[in-house]
């Protein structure tokens, strides 16, 4: 039997023949699960101008960009101080106002609950933000998760003014 | 499993037997010995395929009429119960349909769960069983999708989204799923594609569960082994059919009343409104039978641990047979585990009420609550009980209590092992 430890040629055959038919499967499998994908017709929906011109100070908007629901919110002057006045040990996913918002009267971000997904209703909530009625997240005047199950704040998407009555998503 | 030389009395059946032995197949299933002693427990695997069956005719009756398009899936559907000839009954079989498959599950789980019908030698027919359950939930979940209202979308996107909790890769998951950026035509069109291909996968399984049932035979409300043949077996065809017969009859009432007297009742009336990205319902709550795991999903405060929590909730019963250190089968001998397993069904159905109900103040304590003694039940109490309980005397046969006679030789031999 102690001859049978040295690999054989056939063992070597063996072992590519596997090697090569692994790689030949994976090939063959590749295509049948990145079909799922998002496909090119779905990519090139990648972005979105909206005009914001007619939103009154303490509105919003929602548009829909990449089947995703993005709030506008044009933020009132105690929005503001009330978003910037809290301490940043104080949050779950510090993140601070300034970084969030450049420009502080217009808050721009993705309108899905960071928990599951679902849309969180504006001026609600124990932080005078939004609140998620899934699962009760409640988010203060920057879209910052506060109290619930939700993990990260609002997502903050790509976004420019392309002038001063123009807002291009993404 | 019974061993016999079955040869058809015709030669043709002979010539065609001897080249595919199906009359022996029939033969092997109606002589099957049957303890004799099943009580009405016992009938719901007969209940449970007439209700796969039920599914999937009216599933493909319903896919010639449906369009699985986000712009027209919820039109359909209402051509089907406004315009399709009996469309609205064969609609209402199919969504009732899936309330009562449910509803006879998680009998037959229970039965098991009371019985110790998932002990050795019979794990691999209870994770086979497990198996199916999954694929049920899978299968249910896509199907109410399908129509396209407000709760099939926002359901669709809160169950996705449990996966965007999965560290780093989640979001490649979850696009992956949806085939987009959010919940959009291609995650309806691959949802009616699986929908359809699932029931399939669980008749497969089902076929595998009964033939995995017929190498040990059945389990017994006494829970015993049995010789078989012998006078503790009848065999499967008549006693078995006709009884398992009456009970679907019984249970069709039931299914009746549903479909005729109150189709909707189990249903959420947000689902007759068609599926809008930008509004989320007040509150959304899954079909009925899905609760008891969503109200672990929410008891949970962190959304990873909350996943894991539901997931685990399931993977433990997969487990149970090896964490049930008892050797006596039958709770009619556990007469502690007897009331643990009545609290356990207390405890799922209050968790089920807690689902349903808004995840805030005394509701999710009650549900933090229960989640707890859920996890207890199976990981701590069933492993010590099993070392520690004093279990009563099981008998040596079915007849043996009230006949004294024909103990099986096998049971005498287990209890001079044990006493």
């Amino acid at each position: 039997m102690s001859d049978q430890k040295k690999p054989k040629r056939r063992d070597f055959l063996f072992t590519a023949s596997y090697a090569l038919g692994a790689v030949g499967v994976g090939a063959a499998v590749w295509p049948l699960l990145d079909q799922m994908n998002p496909d090119k017709s779905v990519k090139a929906l990648a972005s979105t101008e909206v005009d914001v011109s007619s939103l009154e100070p303490g509105k919003s908007i929602t548009v829909l960009w990449r089947g995703k629901p993005v709030f506008i919110k044009r933020r009132t002057q105690e929005e503001i101080a009330e978003a910037r006045s809290v301490k940043l040990d104080e949050l779950k996913h510090p993140e601070k106002d300034e970084d969030r918002a450049k420009n502080p009267e217009w808050l721009v971000m993705l309108g899905i609950c960071t928990h599951l997904g679902c849309v969180p209703l504006g001026d609600k909530g124990e932080y005078n933000g939004w609140f998620c009625p899934c699962h009760g997240s409640h988010y203060d005047t920057s879209g910052r998760i506060r109290k619930g199950p939700a993990p990260t704040n609002l997502e903050i998407p790509k976004y420019e003014f392309v002038n001063s009555n123009t807002i291009k998503i993404g | 499993m019974s061993d016999h030389n079955y040869v058809p009395s015709s030669k043709i059946g002979k010539w065609f037997n001897d080249r595919l032995p199906l009359l022996s197949l029939s033969a092997h299933l109606r002589e099957y010995p049957t303890p004799k002693n099943l009580n009405y427990w016992w009938t719901f695997g007969g209940i449970l395929t007439f209700c796969l069956i039920a599914q999937i005719v009216t599933g493909i009756i319903l896919a010639m009429h449906y369009v699985a398009h986000a712009d027209l899936a919820f039109d359909s559907v209402e051509h089907i119960m406004r315009d399709v000839n009996y469309g609205w009954l064969i609609r209402y079989v199919h969504s009732n349909g899936a309330s009562m498959f449910f509803l006879a599950v998680y009998i037959h789980i229970f039965r098991a769960l009371y019985y110790g019908s998932y002990k050795s030698p019979r794990e691999v027919i209870w994770i086979i069983g497990m198996i199916i359950y999954l694929l049920m939930m899978m299968t249910a979940f896509m199907g109410y999708v399908l129509p396209w209202g407000q709760m099939s979308f926002w359901g669709a996107t809160v169950i996705t989204n449990l996966f965007s909790a999965i560290p780093l890769a989640g979001e490649s998951i979850t696009n992956w799923l949806w085939g987009g950026y959010a919940v959009d035509n291609p995650t309806l069109t691959r949802f009616f594609s699986l929908h359809y291909l699932l029931p399939f996968l669980i008749l497969g399984l089902v076929i595998l569960h009964i033939w995995a049932l017929h190498v040990p035979g059945n389990n017994n409300p006494v829970g015993i082994d049995l010789k078989k043949p012998s006078k503790d077996t009848v065999p499967f065809h008549p006693y078995i059919v006709v009884k398992d017969l009456f009970a679907l009859l019984l249970f069709l009432i039931v299914f009746a009343f549903f479909v005729f007297y109150s189709p909707n009742i189990l249903g959420h009336s947000d689902n007759y409104i068609e599926a809008n990205p930008l509004v989320t319902p007040a509150h959304i709550v899954p079909e009925w039978y899905l609760l008891p795991f969503y109200a672990i999903l929410r008891s949970v405060p962190d959304k990873l641990l909350g996943v894991i929590a539901m997931f685990a909730s399931i993977f433990i019963l997969v487990i149970l047979p090896w964490l049930d250190t008892s050797k006596v089968r039958s709770a009619i001998f556990r007469p502690i585990y007897k009331q643990f397993y009545w609290i356990l069904i207390i405890d799922v159905l209050i968790l089920g009420y807690m689902g349903a109900m808004p995840a805030e103040g005394t509701y999710l304590l009650i549900a933090r609550v229960a989640t707890a003694y859920y996890f207890v039940h199976f990981l701590i109490i069933l492993p010590v009980l099993g070392r520690i309980e004093k279990t009563l005397p099981v008998p040596l046969s079915i007849t043996e209590p009230v006949l004294g006679g024909s103990p099986n030789p096998e049971m005498v031999k287990k209890r001079e092992l044990y006493n």
